[in-house]
């Protein structure tokens, strides 16, 4: 890429970490095409993307990835099982309309599966609503409710709950904000959960 | 991106003849035919390592000619916008091939060519030739131009139809396939349109059972059919805006003649097209894309499987005669191949016709597709 080399995002930092060299990856909401495109230089990773916006998609094969014009909440029926190393939802996990479904058949397609979302119970969402008593807008959630993407609001304690009740093995996890690593209570001070799953 | 477009400029059709007998050319339908002539165009020069060729291919009324002018013609080819220096594909860059499909009746050797065995044209003597011909046929002039493998081959319709042919028979010789708007096999639906333009061409008194050549040619019917085509290949929004209810501006009294421009202009096409397209050829083409079914019995996983060439499908929303969800049949089965795809679905209210006039949106999409298959492999290993 002839793109100017910006600073890698965090999230990208962490799942960058986790994803080993010359695997497959599945990217489902891939957007842009920036993770990708960061996996398919320094991991040297073999990508598809998933994306539904067709200005998106054109982004992508811009930046030569391959991309399908899809909707992620019906997209995966058609692959086998573990066709790919790592699906990942990074950020879109929590705009899906089944996410329950769509976990599961990421888990079904891909050998692992590496899923991220904003934490709603990060301490100033909780303060926005303790003290205002509004629908937090934060950082990492960063939308007024009547105009949002996120159809689902959930924390990291219940994803973690929700891991054990379905019986995912949880290999990794790292709990972010936008400047640091968050080690203490995380689901009180961390913007962002990202999960290594597998089945 | 702001780079200059300009015109791919004079040009000329050049023919190529193989197959003269004894050695004529197999067909899929177990005849042979020959000598056989494919008229083609060139377009851009061929690098040294012979690895810049795209070859498009064309739709059902389409010809070799796809961009630039021909001495004293006034219109440029049926996708100059897309061929040309700085366009989507960009001749300064790539070598760019056309070829009229055998069967046609643009300079390709078609039901209205001389039969050397009679000294008069095929008529309905003209065997029954199929998608797979066509692309056997472009594959003798690839050898013939000596070009090893394609850096992409790409079409529309009729035209994808190729180039999904091109993926299945001849996989090791692209490295990149775009088939646009286009199916595995024909629906009922599209097969009947297809009957109901070939019924009105047989029911032309002048059609004579084909052999009208040198005679007046049955006119009414190819235009006729033509007019369904047309209807076909436009959407309800598409032609509420080029049409609304206008009425023509100079309105004969009523006696069923046209009186609004939507009939004008179907009227219009039609005629233009008897004068540039043989009836003959209209029957075989429609009859050889009916018959085209890439499956070919296989389970749709197993089409595409072992397929090393990257691949870009795309196909436009108001496009009722190969909708989407046929690409997206082609795109399921890429997958289920392992064959490394991208699938895109351009808003439009054209129609069909949306893969011919969406150029902005196809150049960016296939100018980047096209940069990353060649620099690819222009990149040491």
């Amino acid at each position: 890429m002839k793109d100017e080399q910006r600073p890698i995002r965090p999230d990208h930092r962490v799942i960058l970490q986790w994803v080993e060299g010359r695997s497959s990856v599945l990217d489902l909401g891939c957007g842009e095409g920036e993770l990708l495109s960061i996996l398919a230089q320094q991991k040297q990773v073999r990508g598809q993307g998933i994306e539904i916006d067709e200005r998106a998609i054109s982004k992508c094969v811009a930046s030569g990835l391959s991309v399908f014009q899809e909707d992620i909440d019906t997209g995966l029926a058609e692959y086998p099982d573990k066709s790919f190393d790592y699906v990942i939802l990074n950020q879109s996990f929590q705009q899906v309309r089944r996410p329950d479904f769509v976990l599961r058949e990421a888990l079904r397609v891909g050998k692992k599966c590496i899923v991220s979302f904003p934490n709603f119970a990060y301490y100033a969402a909780r303060l926005q609503m303790l003290l205002g008593g509004k629908v937090p807008v934060t950082r990492a959630l960063p939308y007024e409710w009547y105009d949002t993407p996120n159809l689902h609001f959930l924390s990291i304690s219940d994803f973690i709950e929700y891991c054990a009740k379905r019986g995912f093995t949880i290999e990794g996890t790292s709990f972010i904000t936008k400047e640091k690593e968050v080690r203490v209570f995380p689901n009180l001070f961390a913007e962002i959960g990202i999960f290594l799953l597998s089945m | 991106m702001s780079e200059e477009r300009g015109s791919a400029g004079s040009v000329e059709t050049k023919h190529f003849t193989f197959a003269s007998p004894p050695g004529e050319f197999a067909l899929e339908c177990g005849e042979r035919l020959g000598p056989v002539t494919l008229a083609y165009e060139t377009y851009g020069e061929l690098n040294e390592r012979k690895s810049n060729a795209i070859l498009v291919l064309h739709a059902l009324s389409g010809d070799a000619h796809v961009a630039g002018f021909h001495e004293g013609d006034r219109n440029p080819g049926w996708w100059d916008a897309m061929v040309g220096p700085g366009k989507g594909l960009d001749t300064k860059k790539y070598f760019v091939i056309c070829s009229n499909v055998i069967g046609g009746c643009r300079g390709s050797t078609g039901p209205s060519s001389i039969d050397v065995r009679t000294g008069r044209p095929y008529g309905l003597r003209f065997p029954l030739i199929t998608v797979k011909d066509m692309v056997t046929a472009q594959l003798r002039l690839i050898d013939h131009l000596g070009i090893e493998k394609l850096l992409a081959v790409v079409g529309g319709s009729m035209g994808g139809m190729q180039v999904l042919q091109w993926m299945v028979s001849y996989p090791e010789r692209v490295r990149s396939a775009i088939p646009i708007s286009t199916a595995l096999k024909h629906t009922p639906q599209q097969i009947a349109f297809n009957e109901v333009g070939r019924q009105a061409i047989m029911a032309d008194p002048d059609w004579r059972d084909g052999n009208y050549y040198g005679r007046s040619p049955p006119a009414k019917g190819l235009s006729l059919a033509r007019m369904v085509g047309h209807i076909t290949y436009m959407s309800d929004v598409s032609m509420e805006e080029k049409f609304g209810r206008r009425l023509v501006a100079n309105r004969q009294p009523f006696k069923f003649s046209a009186d609004f421009e939507v009939e004008g202009y179907l009227r219009h096409r039609g005629d233009n097209f008897v004068r540039r397209f043989d009836a003959n050829s209209y029957l075989y083409l429609t009859k050889a894309i009916d018959h085209f079914n890439i499956t070919d019995g296989k389970a749709i996983g197993e089409i595409f499987r072992g397929l090393k060439a990257k691949v870009l499908v795309l196909a436009f929303k108001s496009d009722w005669l190969y909708p989407s969800y046929q690409s997206r049949e082609i795109v399921k089965a890429c997958k289920l191949a392992g064959v490394d795809t991208t699938y895109c679905e351009i808003n439009s209210t054209y129609g069909h016709d949306a893969f011919l006039l969406e150029v902005e949106d196809e150049t960016r999409l296939l100018r980047h597709f096209l940069e990353t298959v060649h620099d690819g492999q222009e990149a040491p290993v």
